[in-house]
């Protein structure tokens, strides 16, 4: 009989050709190709063909389309990166309470200009 | 094959052919199941069919899907279910184990239910014809008593309430039908509603509006389809909507919206803001209730439509299911 | 959701935000491509226009590589699988994609053996497990996907299976990058580059923009902080005049790209001497075929293929939406004729095409605005 797989996704909505990150839990003994990998709690088989250069170890995580390992993510890269995105704010809202204490800045209508603190 | 997912074929199949021809008389909107009065007593009365492939799956089979889905068309009515009728429509060669399986699976949630199955009927088709099995069942219930679900009151204001995590059953059966190399720790969800709709009624009756059971098409097919009938907005809260992280997970590795999946053991709820607290803290004490949410308000706009709102005040309209994401679900 | 999660914290979400109307000159309206499909997708998923400010305007580019194939094509792969005994097994875009005579799964509800696959191993899979048929792959995507079509034809060929073939139909970004410069209707001040195809072409395929163009371009993920991000890098380099090319999604992308993912590629597959898009006609060297040694798992030479060109329909604005230079909703047809329910082009079916992000995330709220206000 037929097998009827109709997975067709309402439009606009599959994220087929996107890309997802996975945790390795264990790669396959007869095939090193072959990895078990864990997408929030649910696992799948990997092929990691592509990362024959740099292969990955049970615990890396590592970016998945189409069934494919396409790259090692780096925790160390995304880390930096959040610590830059927080920085961020932070000088902003360093800023925003200097000015606050209205050390002579254009804001205040009624500044006392001699107090000439500059606010950078 | 879109018409039977329902989503908007299929409701332009109900409301295109069906309705005008075998209920011309019936002025609301479409609902479940019907009341009617005999000789003085109300009553309701619903019928459904069930088609799933594959018959037995994690959390249950066909046969418990057609008991508690009759008993919850009834709950999401306001009707307590007294007694059922079943068919079966059988493929030759289904193995005789397999059947008596199912017979035994129904006859053991019946009981779970508290629900009888008084009459039945058999039919058997050629190989090829039936998926296995075919069942099809008509529930009769008697009205519970203080609740009087009318639509009509809906207003802006009121609270959308979901009685527990979203997805588990759609998700099950497409991980059990093993095309995929996909595994997960998850069940069907396939239970009776009637417990927790009971406590429902107690805590909160007269401010319960509307209810539904949202199987095929999932929580996005029945909130529109409540838009609709209401002319109002609903508007979500994605982050408040409980799911299990493997239907999470699931839906992002196939590009599948959880909403648009098919549930067997969960209802949703319009209710009055007065009672939409001691609604959702009832529920939440009872065992299968800790994860009911309020996940949504009615809202004058956007009009006729659902609307989910992200985290960060970012939204997206969504629609009924069009066409058919995962075939013979239930 | 790990390296998910974090990068949708709302907090940061907000405060990227603000930094961005900071640096936003308010004197200047910026327009900025996105050439992804997925960033398309991401924008509306995720609301972020409603976080920028309304100098800055988001356009978006031909990075769909379903919606960049002439109908013909999808003719073409119809027509194969036709034939007795052969599957067509395509990704799930694919599956509502109209064709002259209708989408794959129309054609599969008047008999035709049609199966989705989540990857090119899948297909080869079932090719394996049905020795009796001929299981027919229809490859589609960018540099990010054809690697791995790529890796499952060397498997193919050294596993000798025999009754499994790929319809190439893999396209490459930069041609197409290169197509909207030279297009005289974009006028564009910066780039958002497209994230995962540079997993594995790298950032150096990129220097020509900033070079000969002198447009800044910044390589950037899918979620909400990291394309608020680059947002933000790309204002900073034109604040500063620079134009440079910039690895945003740094975890993820190594700047020489991945070697045993090109080398697949170059084994298999060899650059067609031109090929015709949607919306962008015949461009030189922008999509691949395969190489002689694999003309065993060509479709197109295993079978006769119609190769007839089919323009879409008059009406239809298909390539001026891809191009960027009209919005989905300033097509004719979008909305009426044009829906998810009977598209005319495959931007309105595709998870990546523009069309169908925008009429579900932003047209019925539209429509809704309107008709709100028309009650008034």
């Amino acid at each position: 009989m037929n097998d009827e797989n109709e997975l067709a996704a309402p439009p606009g909505e599959c994220h087929m050709c996107l890309a997802i990150p996975g945790r390795i839990i264990e790669i396959s003994t007869d095939n090193p190709d072959s990895a078990l990998v864990d997408v929030v709690s649910v696992r799948r088989r990997v092929d990691l063909g592509l990362l024959q250069d740099d292969r990955p170890q049970p615990g890396d995580w590592v970016l998945i389309h189409v069934g494919f390992a396409m790259s090692k993510i780096s925790e160390e890269d995304a880390n930096d990166q959040m610590q830059t995105l927080r920085m961020l704010g932070e000088s902003e809202a360093a800023l925003q309470e200097v000015k606050g204490y209205g050390l002579g800045d254009e804001d205040n209508g009624t500044s006392t200009s001699s107090q000439g603190e500059k606010t950078t | 094959m879109a018409h039977g997912a329902g989503g908007k074929s299929s409701r332009r199949l109900v409301e295109g052919l069906f309705a005008p021809l075998l209920y011309p008389d019936s002025a609301g909107p479409l609902t479940d199941a019907a009341q009617l009065s005999i000789e003085g007593t109300r009553i309701a009365v619903t019928t459904d069919s069930f088609v799933v492939k594959p018959l037995q799956f994690p959390g249950g089979s066909i046969g418990e899907l057609a008991v508690n889905g009759t008993v919850n068309d009834l709950a999401v009515s306001g009707a307590r279910a007294e007694v059922m009728t079943v068919t079966y429509i059988l493929e030759a060669g289904l193995a005789t184990e397999v059947l008596e399986a199912e017979v035994r699976a129904m006859a053991s949630a019946a009981q779970r239910a508290g629900v009888q199955i008084v009459s039945g009927d058999t039919k058997v088709v050629e190989h090829g014809k039936a998926d296995g099995m075919y069942i099809t069942t008509t529930g009769i219930g008697s009205l519970i008593h203080g609740m009087k679900i009318d639509p009509g009151l809906i207003r802006p204001g009121d609270k959308v309430l979901v009685s527990g995590p979203i997805g588990d059953h759609g998700v099950t059966i497409l991980l059990a039908r093993g095309e995929l190399d996909l595994e997960a720790e998850l069940t069907s969800d396939t239970r009776s509603v009637l417990p927790l709709v009971e406590v429902l009624a107690e805590a909160s009756g007269p401010g319960i509006r509307w209810m539904r059971d949202p199987t095929r098409g999932g929580v996005a097919t029945s909130l529109n389809e409540l838009a609709r009938d209401c002319g109002l907005g609903i508007v979500i809260d994605e982050d408040a909507i409980p799911m299990h992280d493997a239907v999470r997970g699931a839906c992002e590795l196939l590009g599948l919206d959880p909403l648009h999946i098919a549930n067997e053991g969960q209802f949703l709820a319009v209710i009055a803001p007065e009672y939409s607290d001691a609604a959702v803290n009832a529920l939440n004490l009872l065992p299968g209730g800790e994860d009911a949410r309020i996940i949504g308000t009615v809202c004058e706009h956007p009009a006729a439509a659902v609307l989910v709102m992200t985290s960060y005040g970012g939204s997206r309209i969504i629609d009924m299911l069009v066409g058919d994401p995962l075939p013979r679900i239930c | 959701m790990k390296f998910v999660d974090e990068f949708r914290e709302r907090e940061l979400v907000t405060r990227t935000a603000e930094e961005i109307r900071r640096l936003a000159d308010p004197a200047r309206h910026y327009r900025f491509m996105e050439v992804c499909g997925g960033h398309t997708h991401a924008i509306y998923r995720f609301g972020l226009k409603d976080l920028l400010p309304e100098n800055i305007e988001l356009i978006h580019g031909p990075g769909c590589p379903v919606c960049v194939l002439p109908m013909g094509r999808i003719d073409d792969g119809l027509a194969i699988a036709q034939q007795d005994g052969v599957i067509f097994a395509a990704f799930g875009d694919m599956m509502r994609v109209p064709g002259t005579t209708g989408s794959p799964l129309e054609h599969k509800a008047r008999g035709m053996d049609v199966r989705i696959v989540y990857s090119p191993s899948d297909a080869l899979k079932l090719a394996r497990g049905n020795p009796d048929k001929h299981v027919m792959f229809f490859a589609i995507g960018f540099e990010t996907t054809a690697p791995s079509t790529a890796l499952t034809l060397m498997r193919a060929r050294a596993q000798d299976v025999r009754n499994f073939s790929v319809f190439c139909n893999h396209v490459t970004i930069i041609p197409a990058i290169r197509a909207i410069l030279d297009s005289p209707d974009m006028r564009l001040d910066a780039f958002i580059g497209p994230g995962h195809v540079s997993t594995v072409i790298g950032c150096r395929p990129y220097e020509w923009i900033v070079k000969e163009e002198r447009k800044p371009i910044v390589i950037s993920g899918f979620e909400p902080l990291d394309m608020l991000q680059s947002i933000v890098m790309l204002l900073r380099q034109l604040q500063s005049g620079e134009a440079k090319v910039e690895n945003q999604y740094r975890r993820v992308v190594p700047w020489e790209g991945n070697r045993a993912a090109l080398k697949a590629m170059a084994e298999v597959f060899q650059l067609r001497p031109y090929f015709e898009w949607r919306g962008l006609g015949f461009i030189s060297q922008s999509a691949l075929r395969m190489r002689d040694a694999f003309a065993k798992w060509d479709a197109e030479q295993r079978f006769e293929v119609p190769g007839v060109r089919v323009t879409d329909p008059k009406a239809a604005q298909c390539g001026e939406v891809l191009k960027g230079v009209l919005k989905p909703h300033q097509c004719k047809l979008f909305g009426h004729e044009c829906t998810p329910e009977h598209p005319i082009g495959a931007l309105m079916v595709s998870s990546e095409g523009s069309c169908a992000a925008y009429y579900n995330y932003e047209h019925r709220k539209t429509a809704t605005a309107t008709m709100l206000s028309q009650a008034v």
